[in-house]
C-alpha cells in the first residue's frame, strides 16, 4: 500500500470536519474501553500473564532465525511450502506466482494488516484475478474502495446507513435489491453474497495472528468463522505473515491468546480459533491440496537490531488505538498507511520511512494510556519519543522548529540569563494582559491563541518574587 | 540572592529539607502557586529551599527529539538539588520528568547516571508527598465552592498521583467535589502538541470542557499548570465561566482569581 502519511495534518483536518465520522468514533470507543476494562478486571493474573508473554516474544526474538527455521522445517514435513520475502515486492511476486500455478481465477481473503502492508489486493486484480475479502469489514471497505480503518475492525468508520448504501448499490448484480436497513439483515445479505464466493474459490489467503515453530503450524482468530472457509475450502491456502509473529510452542501461543482477545474487542476468547498445519492429508475429509507460508520482512530485521526492538513484540490487538485520544479524535485513514493509532505511528516511520511519516510521532500528547493498556509492555510513548530524536539528529525536524527549540535552550541552559530575560519579558507581558487578564491574539502565539485565549502572566515571575522576599526578610 | 544551597549549618534541624523545584509555567505565570506549595510545605513542618539555578525541567527539548539540551538541562537541575533531602514540584509531569526520565538520559554506570538516579529517588509531586511522604491527611483551609479535578497524565501515570489530592481536597472546608467523566483522559495540551496540531488539541480541549460542565461545578482544579492553562484558555474563549485553579492554592488557602481571569 501506498503511503499517504505525509498527508497527516491536512487528512486530519479533514477527519474532524466529519461529523459521521466523529459519531462511529465516539460509538466504538466507550465499547471497547469499558468492555476491555470488564474483563480483565475479572482476570486477577492479568499482569502476570502480561510478563510472561512479553518474555516468551523477548525470547523469540533473540532467538528468531533459529525459530523461523525450525517454522520452516515443521512445515515442510507436513507438506506445505515457505516462502521467504524482503520486500513487499517480492511477496508480490510469490503469491501470484502460486495463483498462476494453480490456474486460480477467484480468491478469497482473510483479513490480513501484512496483506494491506504489501499491496496484495491492487497487484491480484492488477494480474486479473477476482479477489474478494471475507472479514465483514473487510468486505464493507472493499466495496467502497478504501483502505481500513482499524486494524482488528476496519470499517470502525463507516456508519449503518453508509454500509446500507454500499451495499444497495454493489449487491443488485445478485438479485438482491431491496434495501437493508437493519444490522441483522445487512449481515444476512453479505453472508449470502460471500457463501457462493466461498464456494467457489481456488485460492484462500489468510494472515496469521502466530506462527508456531514446534508443530509448524499457522493460527488465525476471528469471530465471524470467514477464516475457516477461507483456509479449509478453496484448493490452496496461502499464508501471508511477517517474521515476528512465530512463537516457539503451542502453549507459549495459548498464553498470548489470553491477552488478545481481551485486549483486542474485550473478549475472553474469540469465537474461531482455527490451527492450520500443512495441506489436507490422506483421509481428511476437507481441507487444502496446497499449504503456502509467505514469510515478509519489510523492515523488521533491521528493527531486530536497534533501540526499536520492542515493537516487534506487537500481536496487533489494536488496544493502544482504542485508547488513543488523538485516533478518537481524527480516526484510522488520518495516519495515511497500513497502521494507525500508536502502534502505527512507531512502525510506519520505521518501515516507510521518517521523512515520509515524521507527523506521526509528532501528532502524540505522550499521555502514556497506550502503553498502560498495551498487552504486551510495549513503551509506545518511548519509542514514539526515541523516533523524535531520531528525526531530530538526522535534520528532518524543520528548521524553524530546530532554531527555536535551540534558542530556547540556550537560555534555559542559563539560569541567570533565564531569569533576567523571562523576569523583563512576563512583566512586559503581565502588563499588557492585565485589563483581560488573557490574550485572545499574540504575535507569534497564533497556534495557541486560534481556538485558546492565552491567560496573562501575572507580571512578577516566582523567581523574582521569591528573591526579593528574601531580601526583605534578611532586613 | 537568597540561595537554599547557602541555608547555614545553624538551620539544619530535625525538619525535612526541602528544595522546591518551582517549574517554568508556575515561574512565568502562577507564582502564587509557589507560594501556596512553600506554604503547604512550612505548614507540614518542612525546611523549604528555592535553588536560584533552576530554569525547565527539560521537557521541552527533551519531547522534540532534542537529547544534547535536554542533558545540558538535566545536569543543571541535578547540580542544583543535591543538597536537599527532598525534592518537590507543584506537577505530575516536571516531577515525572526529574524521576521518571533523567536517569535514562545517561548510561547506566556513568557518575551522571548516578547523581540522576540520586535526585529521582528524592523527587515527589507536592500532594503525593504532602501525603505518602509526610502522612498529612487534611489542611487547614476553607474554600467555599463546588469543584471537579483533572488528572493530569503524566500524574496519573508516570506519578500514580490520584487519590492523593482527593484526600487532602476532602479536608477543606466548604469545598465540595464531583468527579467529572474521564477525568484521567489527556486535555489535549502535550507540550509542544497543542501548537504543532492545534485543530487536534482544540478537539480534546473541547472535550475535556464538555465533561467539566457537565458535573455544573463552578470550579476546575489540576495539579498541573500545563493542562490548567490549555482549559482555562479555551473555556473563556468560549465565554463558559469555569474558575480555574491549581490544587496546591486552594489547599493552601490562597486561592485568588481564576487562571486567566480579569483584574489582577
Amino acid at each position: 500500500m501506498k503511503s499517504a502519511a505525509h498527508d497527516f495534518p491536512a487528512r486530519a483536518r479533514s477527519a474532524l470536519n466529519n461529523p459521521d465520522l466523529a459519531r462511529a468514533l465516539a460509538r466504538a470507543r466507550t465499547g471497547f474501553i469499558d468492555r476491555r476494562l470488564a474483563v480483565v478486571e475479572t482476570l486477577p493474573e492479568f499482569q502476570a500473564l502480561r510478563r510472561t508473554a512479553r518474555e516468551i516474544k523477548e525470547h523469540t526474538l533473540h532467538h528468531l532465525d533459529w525459530y523461523l527455521e525450525r517454522f520452516e522445517a515443521r512445515v515442510r514435513e507436513h507438506g506445505g511450502h515457505v516462502h521467504w520475502a524482503s520486500t513487499p515486492a517480492e511477496a508480490r511476486t510469490v503469491v501470484l506466482d502460486i495463483c498462476r500455478a494453480a490456474g486460480a481465477k477467484r480468491v478469497t481473503k482473510g483479513k490480513s494488516m501484512v496483506a494491506e502492508e504489501i499491496g496484495l489486493n491492487d497487484a491480484l486484480e492488477g494480474a486479473g484475478f477476482e479477489v474478494i475479502e471475507t472479514d465483514l469489514g473487510e468486505y464493507i471497505i472493499q466495496l467502497a474502495n478504501e483502505p481500513p480503518s482499524h486494524i482488528i475492525v476496519p470499517a470502525i468508520h463507516k456508519t449503518k446507513d453508509q454500509i446500507s448504501d454500499l451495499f444497495h448499490a454493489h449487491h443488485a448484480k445478485y438479485g438482491l435489491t431491496e434495501r437493508q436497513t437493519e444490522a441483522a439483515a445487512l449481515v444476512g445479505e453479505a453472508r449470502a453474497v460471500l457463501r457462493e464466493k466461498f464456494q467457489s474459490a481456488d485460492v484462500g489467503i489468510t494472515g496469521a495472528n502466530f506462527l508456531v515453530a514446534e508443530t509448524g503450524s499457522s493460527v488465525i482468530v476471528t469471530n465471524e468463522g470467514n477464516g475457516d472457509l477461507t483456509n479449509t475450502l478453496p484448493r490452496v491456502h496461502v499464508v501471508t505473515a511477517a517474521i515476528e509473529k512465530v512463537v516457539p510452542t503451542l502453549d507459549d501461543m495459548s498464553t498470548i491468546l489470553r491477552l488478545l482477545a481481551r485486549s483486542a474487542t474485550g473478549q475472553e476468547t474469540t469465537a474461531y480459533t482455527t490451527v492450520s498445519t500443512g495441506p489436507r492429508r490422506t483421509g481428511d475429509l476437507d481441507g487444502p491440496g496446497e499449504y503456502h507460508v509467505v514469510l515478509v520482512d519489510n523492515g523488521r530485521s533491521q528493527m531486530l537490531g536497534n533501540e526499536f526492538h520492542e515493537m516487534l513484540r506487537c500481536i496487533r490487538c489494536g488496544a493502544c488505538m482504542n485508547h488513543c485520544p488523538v485516533y478518537h479524535a481524527v480516526g484510522g485513514h488520518a495516519y495515511g498507511w497500513v497502521y494507525v493509532g500508536p502502534m502505527g505511528s512507531v512502525l510506519t516511520p520505521l518501515i516507510v520511512g521518517l521523512d515520509e511519516a515524521r507527523n506521526l510521532p509528532n501528532a502524540c500528547t505522550l499521555n502514556g494510556r497506550c502503553a498502560e493498556v498495551c498487552p504486551m509492555e510495549i513503551p509506545l510513548a518511548d519509542l514514539i519519543r526515541k523516533l523524535r530524536e531520531r528525526e531530530f539528529d538526522e535534520r528532518i525536524t524543520p528548521p524553524r522548529v530546530r532554531l527555536g527549540l535551540r534558542a530556547w535552550a540556550f537560555m534555559a541552559r542559563r539560569p541567570v540569563l533565564y531569569q533576567m530575560a523571562t523576569s523583563v519579558g512576563m512583566r512586559v507581558l503581565g502588563l499588557l494582559g492585565r485589563s483581560r487578564g488573557r490574550f485572545r491574539r499574540l504575535p507569534l502565539a497564533g497556534g495557541w491563541t486560534g481556538t485558546r485565549d492565552l491567560p496573562a502572566p501575572a507580571g512578577r515571575t516566582f523567581m523574582s518574587a521569591w528573591s526579593k522576599r528574601r531580601a526583605e526578610g534578611e532586613r | 540572592m537568597s540561595d537554599a544551597a547557602s541555608k547555614s549549618p545553624g538551620d539544619v534541624t530535625t525538619r525535612p529539607w526541602v528544595g522546591l523545584f518551582v517549574t517554568c509555567l508556575v515561574d512565568l505565570f502562577r507564582p502564587s502557586v509557589g507560594f501556596a506549595a512553600v506554604k503547604l510545605l512550612e505548614d507540614a513542618g518542612c525546611a523549604v529551599g528555592v535553588p536560584a539555578a533552576q530554569t525547565c525541567c527539560g521537557q521541552p527539548a527533551y519531547n522534540s527529539g532534542d537529547s544534547t539540551d535536554t542533558r545540558a538541562i538535566a545536569k543543571r537541575t541535578i547540580e542544583a538539588f543535591e543538597p536537599f533531602d527532598y525534592v518537590v514540584a507543584p506537577s505530575g509531569s516536571c516531577a515525572g520528568m526529574l524521576r521518571e526520565h533523567y536517569p535514562r538520559l545517561f548510561p547506566t554506570g556513568a557518575d551522571w547516571h548516578a547523581r540522576a538516579r540520586s535526585l529521582a529517588d528524592r523527587t515527589h509531586e507536592l500532594s503525593s508527598f504532602l501525603t505518602d511522604v509526610l502522612g498529612v491527611r487534611a489542611v487547614d483551609a476553607r474554600f467555599e465552592g463546588h469543584a471537579t479535578y483533572h488528572d493530569s497524565c503524566a500524574g496519573l501515570r508516570e506519578m500514580e498521583v490520584r487519590d492523593q489530592p482527593r484526600t487532602l481536597l476532602a479536608s477543606v472546608d466548604g469545598l465540595r467535589l464531583t468527579e467529572m467523566r474521564d477525568s484521567g483522559t489527556c486535555c489535549g495540551f502535550g507540550g509542544t502538541f497543542c501548537v504543532k496540531y492545534p485543530e487536534i488539541s482544540t478537539r480534546l480541549v473541547d472535550e475535556k470542557c464538555e465533561n467539566v460542565m457537565a458535573t455544573g461545578a463552578g470550579v476546575l482544579l489540576g495539579g498541573d499548570l500545563g493542562c490548567l492553562l490549555n482549559i482555562a484558555g479555551r473555556l473563556t474563549r468560549q465565554s463558559h465561566p469555569v474558575r480555574v485553579l491549581h490544587v496546591a492554592e486552594v489547599l493552601a488557602g490562597m486561592a485568588g482569581r481564576g487562571i486567566g481571569e480579569a483584574g489582577r
